[in-house]
């Protein structure tokens, strides 16, 4: 911690802002330093610090004193951190909140999250050195000499082994990978051209291991649906599930809604936003009494079948004629359901000709069609 | 007419081929994930490559949370629950700024959302779980904006024109028809049509006493202005 000045905390003509973030606790190696939480700031010059309450205690240092950098995970109770070993302070350097420590190194305690973007963007300016490219008014100065080399921890080189070791395996596993991609597409397309007799059982197991591999294929997909054995069971599950829910909230959920229905529900082993569209597609040949329907702005809905078309448009039509007229919002409020489905409600009334619209600025509001 | 013996034995064959590769595969991503299942969960840039080496192959390890990927190595349950996450976190703001949020300022409120003892997640991480939500409908998309991006989360239809008005207020946080104008060269009239469809939107607020002339306020970019930790010279810099 004797390598920060203190500081003013403003930036200097050529120094910019990359990153900045809250609830950083500071250590002088091991122990935690004299200071309370803060805010850490990465600049493209320096690394600073200010104290959350009190704005004028604010330190800074060169980034040019850094040597390395890495992650310390965190635990139960423990945040994570970022360990930063530094060079010696220089001869000349301005005073600060430390006049001696006897580690060479930092730590940046992140008890707000936020290590990941820190780290990384610490990272590119580290490798980028911008400061030196325009060297500011106040003298910085380098912390470079015969020590730097030396003071390398060896942890290092640990590290480096073991990055290198992951990224063998997992090429290996990924060009295994490849090479099933190719095979799926060369039996992709035999199923195409109805080459050779593949059962519609060898179909289903064909696509059941694209689900597997995650390989997607638009060849079988038109031909044969992306629904398996696993999206038929889902679409099951999901017809019971929903049936409640669906009812307390007039017939129709957002399919977005019904992911964060059914995932929070499940907590663990959790539906993919492609596994629920495929079940979902799969409603109707399965005759359950649940549909998928697509508006025409995109949004996609799960709907009760016995929710009829007419039925919805009667009571779009029913409640504006009551009030004189209605927006989203208004609808929305009067029926319990959310401002998107009752605005695609409105607009399908509209559609069959049974309102029509005055759109101004203030907002779409739809009235009675008379004409 | 028999169809050719060949031809089917071929394709049999192949099938019962990969079937085989899979079970071999099956059991080294298993081993792999015995060692690296932890690191994936940890740490962001061994997801990242990760993710794109899968993508060049053509593989998409998120599809589905019955693949191989998600089972063994958990990549699916990581994202798919940042997905709720993310959707609640737009939920919640869509009546104030409209279903258009900042990266940055998702990514803190997810963050803050997640609690302490939860795993970090990085913005990439945001980004790809965003790329999934897409398959659902309802508007979800990235807008580039002054070097990080703008989140859609509603199906309001932005063209180029609202693009560019929208990366033009990003600075201040609000934008006025003569600034569009200067900077963009437009007609009075293709200005005013496209901050009345932000308007209409929900996207912008209008402040009609501002002096000089009205300024479009965009609340997506204005909080994130406000909620920011400034300096002293900052702040003064701002302040119009």
């Amino acid at each position: 911690m004797d390598r920060f000045s203190w500081s003013n905390g403003l930036l200097e003509i050529d120094e910019t802002l990359v990153i900045q973030q809250r609830g950083v606790r500071l250590y002088d190696g091991d122990d935690k330093a004299k200071l309370d939480l803060g805010v850490a700031l990465l600049s493209t010059h320096r690394l600073i610090w200010r104290d959350v309450k009190n704005h004028e205690c604010c330190i800074a240092m060169p980034l040019s004193q850094i040597i390395f950098f890495e992650e310390q995970a965190g635990g139960i109770g423990k945040s994570a951190k970022i360990v930063v070993h530094l060079h010696p302070a220089p001869a000349n350097k301005e005073p600060g909140p430390y006049q001696h420590s006897k580690y060479s190194f930092i730590k940046l305690s992140f008890k707000e999250h936020g290590q990941i973007e820190f780290h990384r963007r610490l990272t590119e300016e580290m490798t980028q050195k911008r400061w030196e490219n325009t060297p500011v008014s106040q003298p910085i100065p380098t912390g470079t000499g015969p020590q730097a080399g030396r003071t390398r921890a060896v942890g290092i080189v640990g590290i480096e082994r073991k990055i290198e070791e992951r990224r063998k395996e997992t090429d290996k596993n990924i060009s295994e990978a490849k090479e099933m991609v190719e095979l799926s597409r060369s039996i992709a397309n035999k199923i195409k051209d109805k080459q050779g007799d593949i059962t519609e059982d060898e179909t289903i197991r064909f696509k059941s291991y694209l689900l597997s591999m995650g390989i997607a294929n638009p060849v079988t997909r038109e031909t044969h649906g992306s629904g398996t054995h696993y999206h038929m069971q889902l679409a099951k599950q999901l017809g019971d599930m929903l049936q409640a829910p669906l009812e307390e909230r007039g017939g129709m959920m957002a399919l977005t809604e019904v992911y964060c229905l059914v995932n929070r529900a499940r907590g663990m082993e959790l539906l993919s936003p492609e596994d629920l569209l495929n079940a979902c597609k799969m409603f109707e040949s399965l005759k359950l009494p649940l549909r998928l329907r697509v508006f025409d702005s995109g949004v996609m809905v799960v709907q009760l079948q016995s929710h009829s078309e007419e039925e919805m448009i009667a009571s779009a039509l029913d409640n504006v004629s009551d009030k004189g007229s209605l927006t989203a919002e208004e609808f929305a409020k009067l029926l319990g359901l959310s401002v998107l489905l009752s605005k695609e409600r409105l607009l399908l009334a509209e559609k069959m000709g049974h309102l029509c619209r005055d759109d101004s600025v203030e907002g779409l509001r739809f009235y009675p069609n008379l004409f | 007419m028999r169809r050719g013996v060949g031809a089917g034995a071929i394709a049999k064959k192949k099938l019962a081929e990969m079937s085989k590769q899979l079970e071999t595969f099956k059991s080294n991503l298993e081993e792999f994930a015995s060692k690296h299942k932890q690191e994936i969960r940890k740490s962001s840039q061994f997801r990242v490559q990760f993710q794109e080496m899968c993508a060049t192959i053509g593989v998409d390890p998120l599809a589905s949370g019955k693949g191989f990927w998600s089972e063994m190595l958990g990549v699916g349950d990581f994202y798919y629950e940042l997905g709720v996450q993310i959707i609640e976190v737009c939920l919640a703001l869509k009546h104030r700024n409209g279903g258009l949020i900042t990266l940055d300022e998702l990514h803190q409120r997810v963050l803050k959302g997640r609690g302490k003892y939860a795993q970090d997640v990085s913005q990439d991480d945001l980004v790809r779980a965003i790329k999934k939500l897409k398959v659902m409908g309802n508007g979800f998309g990235m807008i580039p904006v002054g070097g990080s991006y703008l989140v859609q989360s509603v199906p309001a239809e932005l063209n180029m024109d609202h693009t560019v008005v929208l990366q033009l207020a990003e600075k201040k946080g609000y934008v006025t028809v003569s600034e569009i104008k200067e900077s963009l060269k437009w007609e009075k009239e293709r200005a005013c049509h496209v901050l009345d469809h932000l308007l209409k939107e929900g996207l912008a607020w209008l402040d009609s006493q501002a002096a000089g002339e009205a300024q479009y306020w965009l609340p997506a970019l204005f909080s994130e202005l406000t909620s920011r930790d400034v300096t002293p010279e900052e702040a003064n810099q701002m302040t119009p």
